[in-house]
């Protein structure tokens, strides 16, 4: 489908409670899944092979996925102000359910038998994030040449809290030359 | 006002090297706003990241509870803009002129070389989180097991089901009420 024959038909409101619905309803993460099955299945707006383009767009650039995809369909349905539209949609829900959590969290933290239901969320909260630490990465696990990496970082970063921009200015040109392209090399020497 | 600076600052470097995803700032994040700047505690930061984890919505909406803590609402407003903006205004310029890198074999590489970087990193945030979360060397070894435990029991039910990882967290919150001693 056109760009142009999209924008004529969506609207700054419909992008936005769209995104809304999604920023509201996407709980335990995983926004990506939401987001495809509503901006491809349900809404249209996207082919399932252009949502790919734009995910990957989005997971190789900084930022979180859920807000770069929000930004780059967005802009994509009807400009910056789509841009604008589909990201303020999908950030305010989460911002104020959030705000909530935080005030009855100030209001009964210091109630003994909450801070230990506290204690077990943030327990079970570190075996979410181990849990798809472990989804995504396994077979950089596996892999040698990864698992280097995988090791210098952790040690880097969590051990002895060198910068992140350090680590990353440092480490990112190595790891990705280590994986570069065949052609571009063989073109090197020719 | 000069807080809400350091705020600023603080997150507005986080959000341009959030690279693979909000988590693998979190080891740094940690380490900034609890030993370096010393805006809340390592136990508080602990909680508001696991709170964040019941909310719907981009992951690491977090923050916002630090920045409350921090100034107020101007602090969560400052964070809210700061950790969210940079990115994503990189994000809308860039993927306008994506196309030009379309096809090239060197983004392959930048997917396969970040890849190990990134999973490295979410590591680091577990160590970071877990250090509080999952045992606490302040606490007895009744309690740190049984937070192992809950942690341990997380990951087996989601690699074996494919259970809401937030109701996971609310069960964790269960156990703890009636288990923890």
């Amino acid at each position: 489908m056109s760009e142009a024959a999209l924008s004529e038909r969506v609207t700054l409101g419909q992008i936005f409670w769209v995104f809304a619905r999604i920023g509201a309803t996407s709980f335990g993460g995983g926004v990506v899944a939401y987001l495809q099955h509503s901006l491809v299945e349900k809404e249209k707006w996207l082919t399932a092979d252009e949502f790919m383009g734009d995910l990957e767009i989005a997971q190789t650039l900084p930022g979180l996925n859920s807000t770069n995809m929000s930004v780059i369909v967005g802009r994509k349905l009807r400009g910056p102000l789509g841009a604008v539209a589909a990201l303020l949609g999908m950030i305010l829900p989460g911002a104020a359910i959030v705000m909530a959590l935080g005030f009855a969290y100030v209001r009964f933290r210091h109630n003994p038998n909450i801070a230990l239901a506290l204690a077990g969320v943030a327990a079970a909260a570190v075996g979410v994030l181990l849990h798809v630490t472990l989804k995504i990465g396994w077979k950089n696990l596996i892999r040698l040449k990864d698992l280097i990496f995988v090791a210098l970082v952790f040690v880097l970063v969590g051990i002895f809290h060198i910068s992140l921009l350090v680590t990353i200015v440092s480490l990112a040109p190595l790891a990705i030359w280590m994986n570069r392209p065949v052609t571009a090399d063989r073109g090197r020497h020719e | 006002m000069s807080k809400t600076v350091e705020l600023i600052n603080l997150f507005a470097l986080l959000s341009l090297l959030a690279v693979g995803g909000g988590t693998a700032v979190l080891p740094q994040m940690k380490y900034d706003t609890v030993y370096l700047h010393h805006m809340i505690s390592a136990a508080q930061f602990t909680e508001i990241y696991s709170l964040g984890q019941l909310a719907p919505g981009p992951n690491m909406m977090c923050v916002i509870l630090i920045g409350y803590h921090v100034s107020g609402w101007l602090g969560a407003l400052a964070v809210l803009f700061a950790f969210f903006l940079p990115n994503t205004l990189l994000c809308y310029f860039v993927s306008q002129i994506w196309d030009v890198a379309a096809g090239s074999p060197w983004r392959d590489a930048v997917q396969r070389g970040m890849a190990p970087i990134v999973i490295g990193l979410m590591l680091a945030g577990c160590y970071a989180l877990g250090k509080t979360a999952s045992y606490n060397p302040s606490r007895d070894w009744e309690f740190n097991a049984l937070t192992l435990a809950i942690g341990v029991a997380v990951v087996v039910v989601l690699s074996l089901t494919r259970m809401n990882p937030a109701l996971t967290i609310l069960a964790g919150g269960v156990a703890g009420y009636f288990l923890l001693p």
